[in-house]
């Protein structure tokens, strides 16, 4: 069979996978769940006391909804980063372990097929939760308190980028160690990522420069923090934005927010880091002996 | 394509000098096997003596550290050699949130087979192994004698040329086993040749034409039943059997006792009605005379303690 036949095949069944065992189910329930509650939440705002001037005006709401809707895409991609790990860490493993990879790779299919059937699957359920569990919170948000991010679009991309950088760590993890480890790896990597990029922000506002290099490192080897980065970015305010350019390198410390978009030569780098990643799952998962 | 108008091999696997090395272990150790056309092959060994390792190099699922082999008259880890295969792994799984039915399903399509015939052949598989009830249950409801034959069903989907199992057995019941034997039997009937790995002695003494047995990742014999149990003897049970009657026996072969039994060692069926009448002529009393026919496993071990 044609390899790329073979691929859609396990495109398929992995799809199926993901709905028989109500995978999707849990995820699409679970983060209505969350839209609902975040949207009482922002329709709470108007009637917040604001100590002695009375309600909280327009633009103060709006304010504070922008940046809970950054802690709410926060608690997004890290669902979906999460849940990416727990999807991608025993597809491979778990089905080496179990033996069900042996009768499928006993027939003429390439492993490079199997592997990438299964990461384009998994990667198509990464894109569709990102686009329509950060538009229905837009909805949310808009609905509420009126306000609308100036870049909806490019957030919700960003946090797919992220989802699918992290799909493809866990993915090439996979071939080689066993499903937990694979798991606890990928996720820790995705935490000292995060937290590279913050301790770089620190060593930008406190101008050392060894600091801020070990962020621009940490985003280089795995580029989920660079990508949350720009979704902060386009989720600002243009107010917000203005205000931390007048305010210095100071507000880099802050780590909700972003002075500037990720580049166009970043975002080239986390593309060519998908395909070179992959890459090494396919040659890592073709040289192990079953 | 060239392939269709040259005669098939004879020799369904070739291989020569396998070996496969894991860190300190040596898993196979030089191994040379040939397995014709149509026959029903059987690999016996120990545990842990390769079998299963060599099964996996020929299929492409582990590269082999040395040597070389030809499936199908293909290279080794050629995927179209995979497209006329059916294998049952030692470590047989099916994915539980599919139906049977579904598992079959995705093994069509994933082995190439044309569409048209899927039911047909989907069909076939299920009423072979018996799995036609159940066939539209999830797999995670089946025992484990039934996920055995599911994988039996995926091995034999789309009448392939080679089924290779791997320890086919082992979850079944005794009937089950029955049927097995039975659609071991149908299978070489068809012309289709099996490679079959067993611990399960008496199994492959029922349906394999040839048997290798491997030992620490090498070939120790490998030969027709007929050949590999042949060398049994004779035995008499007789009173008065002289010095010089022994002697004249022993021209039969080596001689022993196994209490009220002498052995006679190389004889066989043939030479019955003159060592009787050596016996008597001298004068013995002859209370009973057998051919010996070891067993499998009594060849088996054997083997291996002489190893």
């Amino acid at each position: 069979m044609g390899e790329l036949a073979a691929t859609w095949t396990i495109v398929r069944v992995t799809l199926r996978e993901g709905v028989r065992r109500r995978l999707l189910l849990a995820l699409a329930g679970l983060s209505l769940v969350a839209v609902i509650i975040t949207a009482w939440g922002y329709a709470q705002l108007p009637h917040l006391p604001a100590g002695t001037n009375g309600p909280l005006s327009t633009p103060q709401i709006q304010l504070v909804a922008s940046q809970l809707l950054i802690l709410v895409m926060f608690m997004f991609g890290f669902v979906l980063a999460l849940a990416a790990v727990f999807a991608a860490a025993p597809s491979v493993a778990g089905e080496l372990e179990s033996g069900e990879m042996l009768a499928v790779l006993a027939r003429p299919v390439t492993r490079r097929s199997v592997l990438l059937g299964k990461w384009l699957a998994l990667a198509t359920v990464v894109v569709v939760y990102a686009v329509v569990a950060t538009a229905l919170e837009y909805v949310a948000v808009g609905v509420t308190t009126g306000y609308l991010p100036l870049q909806p679009a490019e957030a919700s991309l960003y946090l797919a980028g992220e989802g699918l950088v992290i799909l493809a760590l866990t993915m090439a993890l996979s071939t080689r160690l066993s499903p937990v480890t694979a798991g606890i790896v990928a996720m820790l990597c995705f935490g000292l990522a995060w937290l590279g990029g913050v301790v770089g922000g620190i060593g930008l506002a406190f101008g050392d420069p060894v600091t801020t290099q070990l962020a621009t490192v940490t985003r280089l080897l795995l580029p989920t923090d660079g990508l949350w980065r720009g979704a902060i970015f386009s989720l600002e305010p243009a107010a917000v934005v203005v205000a931390g350019a007048a305010a210095g390198p100071q507000l880099a410390a802050f780590p909700f927010f972003a002075a500037a978009p990720p580049t166009l030569a970043y975002l080239g780098w986390c593309a060519a880091w998908i395909v070179g990643t992959l890459s090494l799952a396919v040659v890592s998962f073709r040289r192990r002996d079953l | 394509m060239s392939a269709s108008t040259e005669p098939p091999p004879s020799l369904v696997v070739e291989a020569a000098g396998l070996t496969k090395r894991y860190g300190r272990t040596m898993a196979l150790d030089g191994l040379d096997l040939e397995v014709r056309r149509g026959e029903v092959f059987a690999l016996l060994g120990a545990n842990g003596a390769g079998k299963t390792t060599a099964m996996k190099i020929l299929l492409g699922l582990t590269a082999p550290s040395g040597g070389g082999a030809r499936l199908l008259g293909l290279p080794l880890g050629d995927p179209s050699a995979r497209r006329r295969i059916g294998y049952l792994p030692e470590l047989f799984r099916y994915q539980g949130w599919l139906d049977g039915r579904e598992v079959l399903r995705l093994h069509a399509e994933l082995a190439g087979l044309p569409r048209e015939g899927w039911n047909a052949s989907i069909d076939e598989a299920l009423a072979t192994t018996d799995l036609r009830a159940r066939a539209d249950d999830r797999v995670a409801t089946y025992s484990k004698g039934m996920q055995q034959r599911l994988g039996l069903a995926v091995a034999l989907l789309g009448t392939p040329e080679l089924v290779v199992l791997d320890e086919p057995s082992t979850a079944l019941d005794p009937v089950g086993r029955h049927e097995l034997r039975a659609t071991i039997r149908g299978l070489r009937d068809r012309g289709t040749t099996v490679i079959l790995n067993s611990h399960q002695l008496s199994e492959v003494e029922q349906v394999c034409d040839r048997v290798a047995i491997i030992h620490r990742g090498r070939m120790l014999v490998v030969g027709s039943l007929e050949t590999l149990l042949s060398p049994g003897g004779v035995r008499v049970r007789a009173t008065g059997l002289d010095e010089l009657t022994m002697e004249s026996l022993r021209r039969f072969g080596e001689l022993e006792s196994d209490g009220p039994w002498l052995v006679i060692r190389a004889a066989g069926e043939e030479d019955l009605p003159a060592i009787v009448e050596i016996a008597v002529h001298a004068g013995a009393r002859v209370y009973g005379v057998e051919v010996l026919h070891p067993s499998l496993e009594d060849r088996f071990r054997q083997l291996l303690e002489s190893a």
